[in-house]
Order: C-alpha cells, then structure tokens, then sequence
C-alpha cells in the first residue's frame, strides 16, 4: 500500500530532490533523515524506506538509527513545535511548574499533539539559554524568563497567528 | 563629548530570546526616522546574559556605554538624549558590578565586540594572524611543541593535554587524517560553546586549520548539536567566507597545505559527545561508544587517525600562537594552565558566560563575579560539570577550580556549567534529575550503565516518593561505585558522580527524607502539603480561583481551606497569595 504522501508525484520529486542532496552511501543517513524531517517535520514509515533504499542501507538499521536519535520523530507533529527546557538550569528555577502549566494550557501531555492540529508539546535538555531559565522553544525562536502569565500570553499568539 | 558612531546589538540566541530581535528594528528605524549616520551592529553574547537584551552606544573615540535590559520603548530615548543630544540615560545605563573585574579573556576575547557574521571585523582583531604565522614560519612540529609547552588541557572534560594529544595524531601515517571539533555539547546547563560558536565562529575555524596543519589532516568535521541552530547558520557562513578568502581550501596562503570542513549536524543524543560515539554518528550509526584502544589518534573516522578537540579547546589556540605559549602559561595554576569558560546559572545573580584564569576558588566565581545569590539566599552548592559532575558543598567553597582540586572533592572540571543551588534545592531530588537524565541517555549497550543507572533512578525515585528506606543510601552508594568502575565509556564512569558526592556532603538530606519523611528544601511533592493560616487569610479568594484543581474552598470561618485529597501541590497558591497565608509543611 503507497503512503498517502508518496501517492502525490509532486511529494515524491521533493523527496527524490532532497535524497540527492546527499551522496547515496549510508553515512548520509543522518543527514537525509534530517534533511527529510525539517522539510516534513517528521519522517514517514515510506519516506523511511526511501532513506534506506538510496543510502544503501538496510531498513532496520535506518529504522535504528531513527529510533536511537531523540531528535527523530515518527509521527506527525503540529504546526507549532513547543520545546520546553527540562535541563539543569531551568529545572531549579521551575521548570516542572512551567511544563505542568502547558500542559493544563495544552490538553496534552509532553510527547503529544493538540487535538487541532496545532501544538506539539516535547521536552528537551537545555537548549543553550540557561541564563534566561526557564525556557521554551517554539520552531526555533527561543523564548526566557518564562512565567505562567508569560508562556499563556505566547501561546495566545501562536493561536491568533494560526487563526489568520 | 564625541559623537556617537555604532549601536551594537547582543544578538547571540541568549538576547533573542530575551527580545533583543525587536530592540534593534526599533533602533533601526528610529536612527532612520532622525537621519542619523550611526551604524547598526549586530554582536554575540558579551557574557552578561542577566541584563539581556543589551545595547552598545559606541563613540567615535571608542567609549562603550553599555545599556541593559533595553525595551523597544527605551529605545527612542536612548537615541534622543544620547545618540541626538549626547547625554547618556544614565538610569539605563548598567552600573559597575565586578562582573569583567576579575575576568581575563582570551576564548571570549572577541565575543560581544564583534560582528560573528563579518570576516573582517574578525581579522581587524587579528584573526587569522596566527594561521598567517603558523604557515609561513613554523612546521608542524613546532607548533605542537608550543601547544605542549603552554600547558593547554582539552577542555571538553577529560582535560587530556592538547599538544600531546596532537603528537599521538601527527606521527601516524597519512595522507587520510581527520580533524574534528566537538560542538555537542551536551550539559544541560552549559552554554560556552554555543556562545563562541554564535559570537567568534572564525577563531574556531581558525583553530582547527591551525590543528589540522599540525596533525597533517586534509579534512574536517565540526560536530555541532542541532539544538543550536544559531550556531550552526553563523558557522555556515564563517566556513564559506574563509573559504573565500583562501582561509580554507586548497593551497591554504599560498602554502602547500589544504584544508576543508564539514558541518554535521548531531541529532539529540548526549553520549554522541564522547568521542567514539561522536565517529559512529558522522558515519551514520547509532552513537554507541566502543572499547578503546585503538584510540581515535589511530584509528578513528572511517578507520583513519583522528583527532577530536573541544569548541574552546580549539578557541584557545589562535590566541596561544598570536601571544606566546609563555603568555599563556603565566595564567592560571601549576597543572592547570590558562583560562576556562564557564557558564553561570541556576540561582545566582549574574547569571551568564565568564572567563577566569584557572584557579580561582568557588567563592570568588560565585560571589565577585556571579553577584551572589538571588534574593539573598544562603548558599548551598555547585553542581559542576554536568549530569556527569557533582555537587561540591558550599563549605568548600574557598577549593581552586582547577582539574586537580575540583576531582579531590570527588566531581569534575568537566566542560564548564556551573549550576549555582541554593537553600531551595533539594539534593536529594538534583540527583535524581541528574540520573534521570544519565538513565535516559545511556546508550544500553553495556550492562553496568544500563541497569545500573536505572536502579540507582528507582531508588533516588523512591526516596523522593517518600518510600525510601534505611538501607537505600548504603546500596546506592555500593552501586554508584559499581558503575562507576565496570561502565564502557566516561558516560558509565562518571554517571554515579551525583550519587556519589550528594551521599558524601549532604547525607543529612537522604536521612530526613528517609527517615522523618520530610524535604526541608520543600521539592519533593509527596513530602510536603500546603494549608492556609486562618490567622493570616483574608478571604481575598485570589488563590481559589488560582488553583487549576479545584482543591481551595470556603472553609469554617472567614477563610479558605484547601482539600488535601484533592490538592496537586503545584504551588500556585502559594506564589498567588498576597499576604503570605499559604504555609509549606
Ligand atoms: C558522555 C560524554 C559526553 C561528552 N560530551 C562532550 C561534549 O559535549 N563536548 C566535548 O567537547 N567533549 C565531550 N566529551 C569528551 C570527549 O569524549 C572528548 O574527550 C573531547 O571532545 C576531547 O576534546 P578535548 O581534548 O579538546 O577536551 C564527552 C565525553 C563523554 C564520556
Ligand atoms: S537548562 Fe534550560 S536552557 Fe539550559
């Protein structure tokens, strides 16, 4: 069965564009990965074959190497990637509270996706501001000194901007 | 006064995350508005992330005033009365704090001064002289023997010397050699080579090509983790712009020696930052370490001799060439030559990014440059070197940070976070977060650090759950030492570091939490639960109307009364309550 996203000829030209981006060997397989998630935001189960078929590899060792990497995601994820800081720094200055608000804010869990479409909601370890603690990403603006007033009026954002 | 020529702008990720985005289109179009012939720039981080975002007046005869904490409604202000009217705005301007006293910069030395994305602004402050030097007046030899007699001590953790290091790579046989930067820095908590990275890319580049040249390799890698995407953009172009410039390529200024780097990038995996693990990620693989030897220096990526130095490591080099391996040597301490960054954070004042010669004591870092504690909280330890550190106890705060004082207290210099805890941190629960964290990144491949790691977490789990039991710290302590002497790779070896040394300087904690079930730091959520004063409660309802769990209501009398059953402890409350009625017990 093709993957609903291989079906479209146009998808597919863009991932044969982006396979030869690199040289077909299987050290590339990182980088094609990488390459194919920041355009889809997530590698599909096709789009994983595809990987190994060029790269020359087999398909469970680029499924290994996708599953050993915490950067990889398998699954569709949200509009907006929210990042929120889980390291040293931000955890001593509340992190976890942070985290447990947007997750009240969200509906969901670290890990999942808004019913909308519009949230995906992941924990990272430091993301380099640790003066700023705590922290949060979303796509790849960073965003610091969060509180819980401050992380509603950001989100606030992200839902009127998707809404225009 | 003379005029006003340059705005400089601190756009490192640290001043975009704090707004600094906005602050310089203001400037931007406000200096456009008044006709005003000053030039915009944008700088890395200077290292006073607490006064983020920063801005820089600069005068033609080049007096810095430096303004702090600037919003985009400063901004016309700051451009009417300084840059218009040649009166500094004193109120905004950040006062004298110690903060630079006391520091000496040679990593950092450009961080903040410069434009990162402008080669020229890099060879105005002498860039690429030392590669100049190195190719037209030393051989290979003799720049690894000027490494080695400045002392210099690979700063990504192990502190292994650089210059022999370099030998053990230079006297293999080639042509096929690689040279790779370690970017990945993994720490949470560190940020010293996000911030030369984003701030002085090109003074890394240039002590790669100057490594290279002396190892003889014709390629490189720069390992960078993908959480920085900054980093990696700035490095893109610096890498492209030497190029250009002849830096990199083919017959490097006319000599016989060429160079090229790659960038890969990493893809979220801590253990990748050790160096084994780090080759079998840019070959594709999983990033699990191996036995060594053979060392990388013989065989590394692709079964070649490989040598793989540190961002700062690298950062140090141009400068040790410019001014002397002498010069170099006359910082820091017998064993430990130089400087080290480290990154300031946790619950301190002046939290950011310092240089230091090396051994300077604790107390000195936290309390002349780090402005003590906030809110004037005692002080309890550093949590240095990472998830793979310890936590060295405030009464040995007068220890000298260099390698050998900081691993007799039983941590490690490791690659610079320094995490400043205080009265509020629970020692029992850093260490859980910190095996939590190793239990997490543990690639699983041998046995003592996979199992190891996750029954020193349940234990740490359990205790802060408030079901620990008397004998939990002697098997934890049994274990930690375990692990720490069978693990396969530094991640094993010093993953019990936190176990270790918390049991050592803090066993008190570990023994109230065990035994009279209680955390006085207040973190640990089952040993603690909120009530409401009925003396001090005015009725005000702030808090019931906070609480996300429904769990404040009406009591008897005139004040509220929280349900216990049904209580999260999140601790909303007690942040919300004007008038301090919300009690910890
Ligand atoms: C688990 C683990 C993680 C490491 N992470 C890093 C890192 O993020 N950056 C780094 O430079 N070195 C890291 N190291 C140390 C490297 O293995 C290696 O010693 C270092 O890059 C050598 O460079 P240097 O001699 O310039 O310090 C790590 C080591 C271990 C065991
Ligand atoms: S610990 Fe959160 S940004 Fe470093």
């Amino acid at each position: 069965m093709p993957h609903s996203d291989s079906s479209i000829t146009g998808v597919s030209n863009e991932v044969d564009r982006l396979l030869h981006l690199f040289a077909p060997f299987p050290a590339s397989v990182i980088p094609l990965l990488q390459e194919i998630q920041g355009h889809y935001g997530y590698i599909s189960e096709t789009n994983l074959t595809r990987v190994a078929t060029y790269a020359h590899a087999p398909k469970s060792t680029v499924y290994s190497v996708a599953t050993f990497y915490s950067q990889f995601r398998l699954t569709r994820p949200g509009k907006y990637l929210i990042r929120i800081c889980q390291g040293t720094a931000c955890h001593v200055l509340g992190a976890n509270s942070i985290c447990e608000h947007l997750e009240e804010q969200l509906g969901v869990k670290v890990g999942e996706t808004t019913g909308d479409g519009l949230f995906t909601l992941e924990s990272v370890r430091c993301l380099g501001c640790c003066s700023l603690a705590p922290v949060m990403m979303i796509r790849d603006e960073a965003y610091g000194r969060l509180t819980r007033g401050r992380v509603d009026a950001i989100i606030d954002a992200y839902r009127n901007r998707a809404e225009k | 006064m003379s005029r006003v020529t340059e705005v400089w702008v601190g756009l490192a990720t640290c001043g975009v995350a704090a707004g600094a985005e906005l602050v310089y289109s203001t400037f931007e179009s406000s200096l456009a508005k008044h006709n005003l012939p000053v030039t915009m720039k944008r700088v890395g981080c200077i290292g006073m992330c607490y006064n983020e975002p920063l801005v820089d007046v600069v005068t033609a005869d080049e007096n810095r005033f430096t303004y702090g904490h600037v919003c985009p409604e400063d901004v016309e202000r700051i451009v009417t009365e300084h840059i218009l009217n040649g009166q500094p705005v004193n109120e905004l301007l950040i006062p004298a704090d110690g903060f630079f006293e006391h520091q000496v910069r040679i990593v950092l030395e450009n961080c903040g001064l410069i434009d990162p994305e402008v080669l020229e602004e890099y060879q105005r402050h002498d860039g690429y002289k030392a590669l100049q030097r190195v190719l037209s007046e030393l051989t290979p030899a003799e720049v690894i023997e000027e490494i080695k007699s400045s002392g210099l001590r690979g700063r990504g953790g192990a502190g292994f010397p650089t210059g022999v290091k370099w030998g053990f790579a230079a006297r293999e046989p080639g042509p096929e050699k690689f040279l790779v930067c370690n970017a990945d820095e993994g720490d949470p908590g560190a940020f010293m080579d996000r911030s030369v990275l984003e701030g002085d890319p090109h003074r890394v580049i240039e002590g790669m090509i100057i490594a290279a040249y002396a190892i003889g390799a014709p390629h490189g890698y720069i390992y960078v983790r993908a959480e920085y995407p900054m980093a990696i953009k700035r490095l893109k172009k610096a890498i492209a712009a030497a190029d250009q410039a002849g830096f990199l390529g083919e017959n490097i200024l006319g000599s016989d020696f060429s160079f090229e780097i790659k960038i890969k990038t990493g893809a979220g995996a801590f253990v990748c930052g050790e160096e084994t693990a780090l080759i079998a990620s840019i070959e594709g693989k999983r990033g699990t370490p191996r036995r060594r030897p053979p060392y990388p220096a013989v065989s590394g990526l692709w079964g070649r001799p490989t040598n793989i130095n540190n961002v700062e490591t690298l950062a140090n080099i141009p400068w040790i060439i410019r001014h002397g391996a002498k010069e170099f040597a006359h910082y820091g301490t017998e064993d430990s030559r130089g400087t080290k960054v480290f990154a300031l954070a946790g619950k301190i004042n002046h939290s950011g990014l310092i240089e230091v010669p090396m051994g300077m004591s604790i107390k000195e870092i936290v309390f002349d440059i780090g402005g003590g504690l906030r809110e004037n909280k005692k002080f309890k330890a550093v949590q240095i070197g990472g998830p793979s550190g310890g936590c060295i106890p405030a009464k040995l705060a007068d220890v000298p940070v260099d390698y050998k004082s900081i691993t007799q207290t039983g941590a490690i210099m490791g690659s610079g976070g320094l995490i400043v805890l205080d009265e509020d941190t629970c020692m029992v629960d850093i260490t859980r977060f910190f095996l939590d964290f190793t239990q997490k990144e543990s690639c699983g491949k041998c046995t003592f650090c996979r199992i190891g790691t996750k029954r020193m977490l349940e234990t740490l789990t359990r205790i802060c759950d408030g079901k620990g039991v008397p004998e939990d710290v002697a098997n934890l302590i049994e274990l930690a030492n375990k692990v720490k002497a069978y693990s396969l790779c530094g991640l094993g070896q010093t993953a019990p570091n936190p176990v270790l040394t918390t049991t050592k300087y803090f066993r008190n904690e570990y023994d109230t939490h065990i035994i009279d079930k209680s955390c006085q730091a207040h973190v640990c959520k089952a040993l603690i639960h909120y009530e409401i004063d009925p003396s001090a409660c005015k009725n005000c309802r702030l808090c019931t109307k906070q609480c996300p769990a429904q769990a404040i209501s009406q009591g008897e009398g005139d004040h509220q009364e929280i349900d216990q059953s049904v209580c999260i402890k999140c601790g909303q409350c007690y942040e919300v309550c004007p008038f301090g009625a919300i009690t910890i017990q």
